[in-house]
């Protein structure tokens, strides 16, 4: 099917994200406003106003109630979805690099980039059910590792805290103590920069991209690198099926380099790859950038695409598209 | 075992000194210079300097021998000459030249000694004058007084030599024998040089050999594939061997840039350029010849950049400046001013001592085959004398065939490769002077008289942009038109009605090509679009005229047949930042496989030397394939049954595998059921969704039916 185009944002698109239902799609990107769209036609609901700076992350609740946002102005906002009214504002440091709500939407964890003179950090924060009694104060702070964390999602059971950003490594946290409990292998790990993290359904599993051409699916309890995709470019994003076993990797060469190019070297597409035999079985052209953002319909029968040419592409899987065999 | 020794002892002397061993940098620890408390340094190359001795205090002190016997009346003469010839090496010391006479006939007795500031400058007069010929009766003999000493000290009796046990050599050609006739290849990727098998039947290289940092700069095959060199600041190698590459010689050449093998591989040059002192003073250039197989130098050549640069542009020697001709190594020659030197390599000296004289050569180039040379000079005095074209004879330097031409631009030569064609191509003025138009004199050189005929394009004003001839066959390719759409043109040199007169096959209009790549056992070639086109590629069979196959390596930069003419492949090297990496095809453009590196530099097949075969017995092959072929059929048929089977099971194992990992997270799943509830407030459980998400599925699919019915 021929895919929506939206032309919202102005800027590089940075993350997108669909509720829990799929009927709504937010998405952020580096001019100030995160939007939400009618995930099947692509029609605009609205912004949210309030943020001064670029936005990289958001996070919404189960119920689609609450919205979560983290932005290079050195805040998180927690919005009401419907209203687009600003709830409460985490002030920060340093800029919110992500948001990820715990499973029962009452912890959200956010990680801060290293700035001036502080290092990279991962904020736990308490979710009050009044927003009238929303507190900034930390459950648990980590202080990170070298360099940036591009991503911390929660494990199992809110248990554990998945990172992993600049340094390549990927790191599993208590969620309760704060203690490193396990740590990727060098060898076997990412060899650059992790740009993304995209966690199965379940959680029992994840899929991380990194700029090393590569994307490596990951067990979520015991950190086994279970499978490895291997493309033609940076990754930048990645995301999975919930309905076939197919893994979707989206990228291209740097921003920079970009207008020194022909398009089509690049590559920008969407590559879908096979999650079990690791074969690419196919591409979704039409970015005129890199990819920067990409995500998966929970029904599994849509995904959209957010590039740094400031498009969303909302793709409608063909019939086809399901009788696949390779 | 011998360092945990040294560290114990280092340990009980330090606490028997009382010293924290902790709190010492050893970085900080300088010995004095020149004594290393005989701790021998882990490199090799230091240790080996070492070496040289200089204790007995005569080490600046070379003898010559070989001197012509002179009188008493003659001697100041001789002692001028020798003394001129060995003070330009190095500053000989105050009465340092001393040339005995026999008291009793008042004769020099037919050597001197000459005493040097430093034994530096007389191992170099040792070098450079031993051998030098004052004339013919008289070749010096020179040696270093210490020398002299040692060699006094063999013993007079004879002793029987020891036998040693004679030890074959390594097969250096043992890949050529491989079972499956596959040929190597190198690749260059990185800090990583790897050699490996290209195993077309399984759709993907096989590794033979990888080393890191195995070169500084860049890797070379011999002519004939038996040696890969690697160049490094201290000089060349070459690595060879059975199974696996080992250093079968090093060549040392401080800052060696360049290399080059002889075609029959005996001999390799080398070249370096260093920065002058003075920075006025054009670049200083160093050219060894060796021997490959004994490491020993033939001729060295020092000079100014500006001797060697003659023919390059820019004052950048072009490589190789010493190019090889007359088969069997057994000329070489170099573009001088107004001159050609060659020297054979019997005697590694100028041919009858003296180089060919041609006023205002530009440029020449060696018959692949035969000892011809051909060269090209161009208009002198205005326009009132003609360019020319000759062909000489190498050694007797008679000129063979000549060809004038008149108001000409540039010329380009290009051999065929049995040396039975020439092709020059020509660019000569308009009568306005303003633009240039192309054309071809073709020099049959097998043929009595060597007649030459002229051929123009059907649109003379089209400028040349790729020319190319079949090996060992009589056609050629030209790329000509203008630059977004050439056309690419087919002649032959012989037709089946017409054997002396050259042909137009056909002209290919409108391609998007710059760069002919033919396959070096002929028929088939490849057209390819490099660098500015993309890497689009047209392989086409010239036999039947047609184009078998078209297809695309984006952005590739190399293109290169194998030696046999089975597969090509092309690169992507790092002057691109993405995509870096190789391609294999086969002979008709069906892609075989493709491998992706970063950083990737170099792609070479490992050449075969010629085929054993006489042309009588290929014939006989290419008409009887079928017969010969089956063999290799049933093999095929073999892997590819033994490749989907493989594949099958590969796939199992991986889907079993995914099952199980599957399995295993459905039942933590299970298990951490209501402890997910509890988080959620008690909320449903998240397996009815599962449900509701593939009922959605089914909807799906018959929306679009409906959809496409109610349309119509």
């Amino acid at each position: 099917m021929r895919p929506i185009l939206m032309k919202g944002h102005e800027r590089p698109l940075t993350y997108l994200k669909y509720n829990k239902d799929g009927d709504l799609l937010f998405s952020c990107a580096k001019d100030h406003t995160p939007t939400l769209w009618f995930a099947d036609n692509g029609e605009r609901l609205g912004t949210y106003r309030g943020h001064n700076g670029a936005v990289w992350c958001c996070d919404v609740s189960r119920d689609s109630m609450r919205l979560i946002t983290g932005s290079a102005d050195q805040t998180a906002k927690l919005w009401n979805v419907q209203t687009g009214a600003q709830l409460y504002t985490f002030n920060f440091d340093s800029p919110a690099r992500s948001v990820d709500f715990s499973v029962g939407d009452k912890l959200v964890v956010i990680t801060t980039d290293p700035f001036m003179e502080l290092t990279s950090a991962i904020h736990v924060k308490r979710i009050a059910g009044d927003h009238t009694e929303q507190t900034s104060d930390s459950v648990l702070t980590l202080k990170g590792p070298q360099g940036r964390i591009n991503r911390a999602v929660w494990g199992p059971l809110n248990r554990t805290i998945i990172s992993a950003g600049e340094d390549a490594v990927i790191r599993i946290w208590d969620s309760e103590t704060g203690k490193l409990l396990k740590e990727a292998d060098k060898e076997i790990g990412h060899k650059k920069t992790i740009t993304s993290l995209s966690k199965s359904a379940d959680g029992s599993h994840f899929l991380t991209g990194s700029l090393d051409k590569s994307a490596k699916l990951w067990d979520s309890r015991t950190l086994t690198l279970i499978k490895t995709y291997v493309t033609e470019r940076p990754v930048n994003a990645v995301t999975m099926s919930p309905l076939l076993d197919h893994v979707v990797l989206g990228g291209g060469q740097d921003a920079s380099a970009v207008t020194t190019t022909d398009h089509r070297a690049g590559k920008f597409e969407a590559k879908f790859f096979d999650k079990i035999l690791q074969e690419e079985i196919g591409g979704v052209k039409g970015h005129f950038g890199p990819i920067n953002a990409l995500a998966f319909n929970p029904d599994g029968k849509s995904f959209s695409s957010g590039g740094e040419d400031g498009y969303v592409r909302i793709h409608h899987f063909d019939p086809d598209y399901f009788n696949i065999k390779i | 075992m011998g360092d945990v020794m040294v560290m114990n002892e280092i340990e009980a002397t330090a606490s028997r000194l009382g010293i924290d061993q902790s709190q010492i940098d050893l970085d900080s620890i300088r010995l004095p210079p020149g004594d290393n408390f005989g701790i021998i340094s882990d490199d090799e190359d230091v240790y080996e300097d070492d070496q040289l001795e200089f204790d007995s205090g005569f080490g600046n002190i070379i003898v010559v021998g070989n001197l012509p016997v002179v009188t008493k009346e003659k001697f100041e003469k001789l002692e001028g000459v020798i003394r001129k010839i060995y003070s330009q090496i190095g500053v000989i010391i105050d009465d340092g030249l001393w040339m005995p006479v026999d008291p009793q006939t008042h004769k020099t007795l037919g050597y001197c000694f000459i005493e040097y500031n430093t034994p530096q400058e007389a191992e170099l007069a040792k070098e450079k004058t031993n051998g030098y010929k004052l004339d013919k009766a008289h070749i010096f003999a020179v040696n270093m007084f210490d020398d002299f000493d040692r060699f006094m000290k063999v013993p007079d009796e004879w002793g029987l030599p020891e036998f040693k046990p004679y030890m074959p050599g390594d097969n250096l050609q043992q890949w050529l024998t491989d079972e499956k006739a596959r040929d190597q290849f190198v690749i260059r990727a990185g800090s990583d040089t790897e050699v490996l098998w290209n195993d077309a039947r399984h759709l993907k290289p096989e590794p033979v050999y990888k080393r890191t940092y195995w070169t500084e700069s860049f890797v070379q095959w011999s002519p004939l594939g038996t040696y890969l060199a690697t160049v490094h600041r201290q000089g060349a190698a070459v690595w060879g061997g059975a199974d696996t590459f080992n250093r079968l010689m090093r060549y040392a050449h401080p800052q060696v840039k360049l290399i080059d093998f002889s075609p029959g591989e005996k001999y390799l040059v080398t070249y370096s350029s260093h920065e002058p002192s003075n920075p006025r003073d054009a670049n200083r250039v160093v050219i060894n010849i060796y021997d490959v197989r004994t490491g020993k130098i033939m001729r060295d050549f020092r000079g100014s950049a500006d001797e060697f640069a003659v023919g390059g542009t820019g004052g950048v020697a072009s490589w190789p400046i010493f190019r090889w001709g007359g088969g069997k190594d057994k000329y070489f020659a170099k573009l001088g001013k107004n001159m050609i030197s060659v020297y054979e390599t019997e005697t590694f000296s100028l041919i009858d001592k003296k180089s060919l004289k041609v006023e205002n050569v530009m440029d020449f180039s060696w018959s692949p085959t035969d000892p011809i040379l051909s060269l090209y000079v161009p208009e002198l005095g205005g326009g009132n004398q003609p360019a020319r074209v000759s062909l000489i004879q190498i050694p007797g330097k008679e000129e063979l065939r000549q060809k004038n031409l008149f108001s000409v631009s540039d010329c380009k030569m290009y051999w065929q490769s049995s040396g039975d064609y020439l092709a020059v191509n020509v660019d000569r003025y308009t009568k306005t002077k303003k633009s240039t138009y192309t054309g071809f004199e073709l020099f049959r050189i097998k043929e009595r008289d060597i007649p030459i005929e002229v051929l123009e394009l059907d649109n003379k004003n089209d400028k040349i942009i790729a020319f190319a001839w079949e090996p060992k066959g009589h056609r050629f390719a030209v790329i000509h038109g203008d630059s977004p759409r050439p056309d690419v043109s087919f002649y032959s040199m012989r037709t089946a009605h017409n054997t002396g007169r050259v042909s137009k096959l056909t002209t290919l209009k409108g391609k998007q090509a710059n760069a002919l790549f033919w396959s070096p056992s002929g028929h088939f070639i490849v057209l390819a679009g490099l660098k500015g086109f993309n890497g689009q590629l047209e392989f086409y069979n010239v036999d039947e005229l047609e184009t078998m196959a078209t297809a695309e390596h984006f952005m590739a930069t190399d293109i290169e047949w194998d030696p046999t003419g089975r597969y090509v492949a092309t690169a992507v090297t790092s002057v691109h930042e993405m995509e870096n990496g190789f391609n294999v095809w086969s002979f008709n453009g069906k892609l075989l496989y493709r491998t992706l590196k970063d950083h990737f530099f170099q792609f070479l097949w490992r050449p075969r030397p010629p085929s054993f075969l006489t042309p009588e017995k290929e014939e006989e092959i290419a008409k009887n394939l079928k017969k010969y072929s089956k063999k290799y059929e049933a093999e095929d048929q073999d892997v590819s049954m033994l490749l989907s089977e493989q594949e099958r099971e590969k796939r199992k194992m991986l889907k079993d595998e995914w099952e199980k990992w599957v399995n295993e997270w459905k039942l933590l799943h299970e298990e951490e059921k209501l402890e997910r509830q509890g988080l959620r407030d008690g909320e449903a459980s998240d397996e009815e969704e599962e449900y509701k998400a593939k009922d959605i599925e089914v909807e799906e699919v018959l929306d679009v039916t409906e959809g496409g019915s109610s349309f119509r």
